[in-house]
């Protein structure tokens, strides 16, 4: 319980602190210490805590414990990547050179408080065991992040992060109001929001209100999220984010609030409702897989590329929660495989950025030829994303897949594999074009800081395609049953 | 209460009418004032409650009178004065609005409440300033019309909180108030450099990110700078 109390508190304390530390090289320390122990502490945290407590606002079940590892992970490579990313940044003005316009980015204390807050604020997102208390959580990763998309102080970013924090709040607002109405649900005593008191009472509860409640907090979060139609805002602010950004808020980030529509769809599972709630997230699922392809097809960004991809994934992810049953255990399984690999996909797209000073697919070829590192990751990372065998997400998606013709569902299936073909061909075409060939710009040796995050996230995503952990492979388990899966 | 009720729903009738945003945002205010007292009002057995205190006085510091207090800052900087020429004409705003009221009161005619300590009247403003927050927000130009709208719709869901007499603990409910005056600031903050940087504040020229409308304002901007 301390351990979990400190894995919030450290990086709040250390964020605030940071907007105060003047020296340069005292921050980034401090960053990466906080981002190190935070690593540590939640490693531990998995690996000692078993039961989930009843009565607290702040606990840990397998469902949480595979997100918090994951989101610390993803810190650590980001904050490895996002130190040396300040350190080559310039100080004074510099050109964009998209318009040609002067743009100064913001004071660096900004962005490295701005980073561990929204650290402090998804792992309190992840570890609430309060449906009020999640939220205030999820809104604060919103208010937390907002700053960090508009970075570089450009008109672009400012833009995207307006639309940003104007959605997301409306979308949040709404998830507020179904959190008013679960509390509904509760016919007679204490009207306690805890998941803890809603899972035990699940019988009693209101089925009416409780409807009314999953589709506010789905619209919601759902917003945040991700899922289409109320994507709109997510590829403006993830190509517009710097590169370490991108990767938090689409490997992490989004994460938090699928937990958010997890734990109500959990309570609808217990209330006997998940196929009400299932064939939602079925809808909304294929929807955002189908719009994503359909923009990844003709995207001349390589960073919107990339978050189209995103909303393309949280539509597999809520496909497979939709499923239950063997679609959870493929779902979780696939969250981590995504976050992974989007983050390792962010961080080459930052590197390729650096080099080339363009987002545009068409002005860039010959990745491979310039930068040997990268331009390798950049098709790894592709093979990875579009859900190539030997990688991970092969697996998790084949699970998917598997789960859908287990209930014999022949037109999701058909959609499904469809779209998934969709992205594979338009990634193809767009990735492939810009590693290959020769590039006029000559050799560089890249930073060390800069390549590692990615590498290690390229081995991971390709460990986890040929070996499932058998401790990995139980919390995985347990966090399907806690949602009504799979029960071996 | 019932008061309270119909002076929120007139305030948000006059939302929808009026052109001028420093009225707007003195309006924004005074349903600001008027829900921080809702608590007391709601709960008139039990004033001796700290909390309680506590939560009204923030709300109405924080709604009442930082909030407008940063919105006029905003809005004398910019120099705007009038929403101009809104996708909806405010004649026919306030034609919507009443049917948003209809649909307001269809919305807690649904809800079939079984319990009776729900007060009808005030679950109707509230879903009505819900309503009026979103139609704000996109009919409207200005983006700084867009977080008055924001702020409007917060109202509403605290107000259907307040009537639904939740029994959130304290730290949660100081929680999601400051998450919502932080996220109205940082909006504000983002108003300064939408004012510096496009010259303007009009929410519907931010299309320079999409992927329906391509590239017509990038060349502008390149020939300004040029």
């Amino acid at each position: 319980m301390m351990l979990l109390v400190l894995t919030i508190l450290l990086p709040a304390a250390a964020g605030t602190a940071s907007y105060f530390i003047r020296p340069h090289r005292w921050r980034r320390l401090l960053w990466g210490t906080v981002a190190t122990v935070h690593f540590v502490l939640s490693v531990t945290a998995v690996l000692t805590i078993t039961a989930p407590p009843l009565d607290h606002w702040i606990g840990m079940d397998s469902l949480s414990a595979i997100f918090l590892v994951l989101t610390s992970l993803l810190f650590l490579g980001a904050t490895v990547y996002g130190i040396g990313y300040v350190a080559r940044e310039p100080v004074a003005g510099q050109m964009d050179f998209e318009d040609g316009s002067l743009f100064q980015n913001e004071p660096e204390s900004v962005f490295t408080g701005g980073l561990l807050l929204l650290l402090a604020a998804m792992t309190l997102a992840i570890l609430s065991r309060h449906l009020a208390l999640q939220w205030v959580a999820i809104e604060a990763t919103t208010l937390a992040s907002a700053p960090l998309i508009y970075y570089h102080q450009n008109r672009r970013s400012l833009e995207a992060a307006w639309k940003y924090l104007i959605l997301c709040s409306v979308g949040i607002a709404v998830a507020l109001l179904g959190i008013f109405f679960l509390r509904m649900t509760i016919q007679e005593g204490s009207h306690d929001l805890t998941l803890a008191a809603l899972l035990e009472r699940a019988g009693t509860l209101d089925h009416r209100w409780l409807s009314t409640a999953f589709i506010f907090m789905l619209v919601g979060y759902g917003t945040k999220m991700g899922l289409a139609p109320l994507h709109t805002w997510l590829p403006d602010a993830h190509s517009e984010a710097p590169s370490p950004v991108s990767a938090m808020l689409s490997g992490a980030l989004l994460n938090c609030a699928f937990l958010g529509i997890l734990r109500v769809q959990q309570i609808c599972a217990a209330a006997g409702m998940a196929s009400f709630g299932g064939d939602l997230l079925i809808l909304f699922g294929l929807l955002s897989m189908g719009l994503a392809g359909a923009f990844i097809l003709r995207q001349a960004d390589y960073k919107r590329m990339l978050a189209y991809s995103s909303v393309e994934h949280m539509g597999i992810l809520a496909l497979g929660v939709g499923l239950g049953g063997l679609g959870l255990f493929g779902s979780f399984l696939h969250t981590i495989n995504h976050s992974i690999v989007k983050a390792l996909l962010f961080l080459t797209a930052g590197n390729l950025l650096s080099r080339f000073h363009t987002k545009d697919t068409m002005k860039i070829q010959g990745a491979c030829d310039a930068l040997p590192i990268s331009g390798a990751l950049w098709i790894a990372g592709f093979l990875a994303v579009t859900g190539s065998p030997p990688f991970g997400t092969f697996i998790s998606e084949f699970t998917i897949l598997r789960a859908v013709l287990e209930q014999g569902r022949w037109v999701t299936a058909a959609l499904y594999v469809l779209f998934l073909l969709l992205a594979f061909v338009g990634m193809a075409g767009i990735v492939l074009r810009m590693a290959l060939g020769k590039s006029e710009l000559n050799r560089v040796r890249e930073p060390l800081t800069a390549v590692l995050p990615p590498l290690v996230f390229a081995v991971l995503a390709l460990l986890l395609g040929v070996y499932l952990p058998g401790p990995l492979a139980d919390r995985l388990q347990e966090a399907a049953q806690l949602l009504g899966g799979m029960g071996k | 209460m019932t008061l309270i009720s119909v002076l929120l729903i007139l305030s948000c009738l006059l939302l929808l009418g009026s052109s001028r945003l420093h009225v707007a945002i003195r309006v924004v205010a005074i349903q600001g004032v008027l829900l921080g007292a809702l608590p007391l009002v709601r709960s008139m057995g039990d004033l001796l409650h700290l909390g309680i205190w506590i939560l009204a006085l923030s709300t109405i510091i924080s709604k009442g009178i930082l909030l407008p207090w940063l919105m006029n800052t905003c809005l004398r900087l910019s120099g705007i004065r009038r929403e101009i020429e809104p996708f909806v004409g405010f004649g026919p705003s306030l034609l919507c609005g009443t049917a948003l009221l209809g649909l307001a009161v269809w919305i807690t005619d649904r809800l079939q409440l079984t319990q009776a300590q729900v007060p009808q009247v005030l679950l109707i403003s509230s879903f009505f300033a819900i309503l009026v927050g979103l139609f704000l927000m996109v009919t409207r130009r200005k983006a700084i019309t867009q977080s008055l709208a924001y702020l409007i719709m917060e109202n509403g869901v605290y107000g259907v909180g307040v009537s639904m007499s939740l029994d959130f603990p304290f730290i949660v409910e100081l929680g999601i108030l400051l998450d919502v005056f932080v996220g109205v600031f940082l909006m504000g903050n983002l108003l300064f450099h939408l004012d510096r940087e496009f010259e303007h504040l009009d929410a519907d020229k931010l299309t320079e990110l999409s992927d329906l409308s391509k590239s017509a304002p990038v060349v502008e901007a390149v020939e300004e700078n040029a």
